[in-house]
């Protein structure tokens, strides 16, 4: 049976990276990830990134890094698949090493969001949504989530300040993180004061955007240089799944299908069940989406998901620690480089590396990426290896 | 702004129009030729009522580049009488008296416009809230 291991992790801070451009920013990610592998080099380059065309006029950024990195030469593509576009980069890095025609992969998901603001960005970001029929309308992704919320909170009587522990938790543990955005607690009163920024949503329910980068490094397990010094991660299951593009066009709005078959993929794959997940590195982008995952990968039911949070059973100590890093909502929302760090911090915490963010059953961590509301799930489950 | 684009839509953005299923009898829209519900092909055409209710519904305050001028503005999911849901702005009235169930009907109003650059207005569906339904 072919193991495929993830060999290096890189990142970045995440935040407003003014002075580094996005080629600076991933070559950056790419240099400790290829320094943490113990030098192995690269015959494949997977970038994971959403809005570069729109935001930084720049397409092609497969060959771009490859020759910025001085990888000239080897295959590079990019991967985009909204903010999922970091997971589904890192699957085909893994396809591509589990199938023996690339022995070392690397995966690197960049995003450069702060070089434009306000309206622009918004009209960026909504690209990712329906522009026939969604983003025509003036619809956002914040608006998106902000119609679940408000669905969501009518359906199942959820009080004002539901899903403040969403928020609560990941800037708990975004404060133990060197690379997150935000490294500050915030108090439940915080969250309970904040104005609506797209009501019910409010400004602590939405993930920050800011640019970032991050890069993993894959093989094979046999193909480790004999003085590899981590502890051995090892990518046991990757599945995706896709669901309606448009919000309107599904039967269930409030059920992330995606989610539930790209993570009923992956258990199956893996050989396990879920209550054999240590930690869960959910798509936060906003708070809603978080309740949402929770539900529609089985870890709670129906309407119930903002309780995990609201009961602090997904903190650092709970039995499903979630966003251990920050999540995206403290750590920073980097686009398509997201499903990167998910990959970078879980394995942390896997190779015991996670520090004031660590948790302590670290045997198997899942991660699942969103594109959208759940358009695409991509789900990766890792496992330490004795 | 690209015209063809607008252009080809204009039916659904003026009347409406959607498809119906010759297999199941499902309505859909948007049209996309593939009926949802029975997977069979479906290009039958459908002129739907406009008529429909609040399924959920949030006002944006940060607009996309052309939507900016009129921000904020309410948008829905709404669920129109004949089955499937769409997206669509609320006009013609105040965001504290929207609520989930209201009952709404179609308009055809300005969606965007290209600031200054070519002048291309795009004309569209909204909704509002229905007369003479209390
Ligand atoms: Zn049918």
């Amino acid at each position: 049976m072919t193991e495929i291991i993830i060999a290096g992790l890189g990142q970045t801070d995440v935040g407003e990276h003014w002075d580094i451009s996005l080629r600076d920013l991933a070559f950056l990610a790419i240099e400790s990830a290829i320094k943490d592998a113990g030098g192995l080099k690269p015959q494949a380059l997977y970038v994971g990134n959403m809005l570069a065309p729109n935001l930084s006029r720049q397409a092609h950024l497969g060959a771009l890094l490859a020759d910025f990195a001085g990888l000239t030469g080897i295959e590079a593509v990019t991967v985009e698949a909204a903010g999922a576009s970091g997971g589904a980069a890192l699957r085909q890095g893994y396809l591509a090493v589990k199938s023996g025609l690339v022995d070392v992969a690397l995966v690197v998901g960049v995003e450069k969001m702060t070089d434009q603001v306000g309206a622009g960005v918004e009209e960026a970001l909504a690209t990712a949504a329906d522009s026939d029929y969604e983003s025509v309308q003036g619809l956002t992704p914040t608006a998106q989530a902000a119609l679940l919320m408000q669905r969501y909170m009518h359906e199942y009587n959820v009080p004002a300040d539901g899903f403040a522990g969403f928020a609560l938790t990941a800037h708990a543990n975004g404060a133990g993180n060197p690379h997150a955005m935000f490294r500050k607690a915030i108090k439940p009163e915080t969250y309970a004061k904040a104005e609506p920024l797209t009501p019910p949503l409010n400004m602590f329910d939405a993930a920050p955007n800011a640019d970032g980068a991050a890069a993993l490094v894959l093989t094979r397990r046999e193909l480790l240089p004999s003085d590899w010094p981590h502890p051995l991660v090892k990518i046991l299951a990757s599945a995706t799944a896709s669901d309606t593009l448009a919000l309107h066009d599904r039967k269930d709005p409030l059920f992330f299908e995606a989610a539930h078959l790209a993570t009923g993929r992956a258990i199956k794959q893996a050989g396990i069940t879920l209550d054999q997940v240590d930690f869960f590195e959910y798509h936060d982008a906003y708070s809603i989406y978080a309740a949402l995952a929770l539900e529609s990968s089985g870890f709670a039911i129906r309407g119930h998901g903002w309780k995990m949070a609201a009961d602090g059973r997904i903190s650092l100590t709970g039995n499903l620690p979630c966003a251990t890093m920050g999540g995206l909502k403290a750590r920073g929302f980097a686009g398509g480089a997201t499903g990167v760090y998910q990959a970078v911090e879980a394995a942390t915490q896997l190779r015991g590396q996670a520090e004031a963010c660590q948790v302590t059953r670290t045997r198997v961590g899942m991660i699942q990426s969103l594109g959208g509301p759940a358009s695409t799930a991509v789900v990766h489950i890792l496992e330490k290896l004795d | 702004m690209e015209i063809p684009r607008h252009w080809r839509l204009k039916k659904q953005r003026y009347a409406l129009m959607g498809e119906v299923c010759p297999h199941c009898d499902a309505k859909i829209f948007p049209p996309r030729d593939v009926c949802p519900e029975c997977h069979h092909e479906a290009k039958e055409l459908f002129q739907f009522s406009g008529k429909g209710e609040i399924y959920s519904y949030t006002t944006i305050y940060e607009a996309p580049s052309g939507f900016d001028s009129n921000a904020p503005y309410t948008v829905a999911l709404i669920k129109l009488n004949e089955g499937p849901m769409l997206t669509a702005q609320l006009t013609d009235v105040e965001a504290a008296q929207v609520q989930i169930g209201m009952p709404v009907e179609m308009v055809t109003r300005k969606m965007r416009d290209d600031g200054d650059e070519r002048g291309m207005i795009v004309y569209g569906y909204k909704f509002r809230k229905r007369v003479g339904v209390t």
